[in-house]
């Protein structure tokens, strides 16, 4: 059976340095907050990628390169 | 002269914990500096590493970073998260490398939303590695006291992973 993950809380007011054992609600949380930010991760990123297909896809209809784009907008 | 640069606590883990607190951070300094030198088990070169703020768990932190590993950078927005997400070593990268990280938290006992810098690397003796840089804010509008580090899951910070709150004074 794997040990119990362990927190560090450091008292900045006393200098006093705990170890402690996670509860069962604690890993739980950790969990539930790990999957919440991937799905938000993967979510921004599926989004990043729409809007570079769509600018490329935009690029090619008009017949002008990114460097090109560059060059007008500079 | 004014001591504007104060070390406030730190610790370097003598063995592996899920994550690292400062509690109780005192209100008498104008800034927060955050240093942390990490690794951790996660089976991947870049480990990564998550921040809470007042223990605040609701969807809160927003961030914009650029990420770059060396051949390819990209930037990404995240608004509304559970946490701050940066990046530190896992358990692939060289051993006994560390992956390293600043944040400069300017105003933090001030009643506006807090915004502050982050800087994070994660190092490896081999060609994959990766910087990046972030900007984040939090809807807090109370002082910050308390600043946690988290891992996804069941990881934990390696042992030797070591972490330094310094409190800034303007005079």
């Amino acid at each position: 059976m794997a040990d119990t993950p362990t927190k560090v809380i450091v008292d900045c007011s006393t200098g006093i340095t705990e170890v402690l054992p996670l509860t069962a609600a604690e890993i739980a949380d950790l969990e539930t907050a790990r999957l919440a930010a991937e799905d938000q991760r993967v979510a921004a990123e599926a989004e990043a990628a729409a809007r570079a297909e769509a600018r490329a896809e935009l690029l090619d209809r008009l017949g002008i390169t990114e460097e090109e784009v560059q060059l007008l907008l500079g | 002269m004014a001591t504007t640069y104060t070390l406030i606590n730190s610790n370097t883990l003598s063995s592996s914990a899920a994550s690292v607190t400062f509690s109780s951070i005192p209100a008498t300094y104008d800034d927060l500096v955050l240093q942390a030198s990490i690794r951790n088990n996660r089976s991947s070169v870049m480990g990564g590493c998550r921040v809470r703020f007042n223990n605040l768990s609701t969807s809160i932190y927003s961030y914009t970073y650029v990420d770059s590993d060396g051949s390819s950078a990209t930037s990404t927005r995240s608004s509304a998260t559970t946490e701050f997400e940066f990046v530190g070593n896992g358990n692939t990268s060289t051993a006994d490398t560390f992956g390293s990280l600043e944040l400069y938290l300017p105003n933090y006992t001030g009643s506006a939303k807090k915004c502050f810098s982050t800087f994070a690397v994660s190092e490896n003796n081999a060609t994959n590695a990766n910087i990046r840089a972030e900007a984040d804010l939090m809807d807090i509008t109370s002082a910050i006291n308390q600043i946690t580090f988290l891992l996804p899951g069941a990881s934990t910070y390696s042992i030797g992973s070591s972490f330094w709150l310094y409190g800034i004074k303007n005079s």
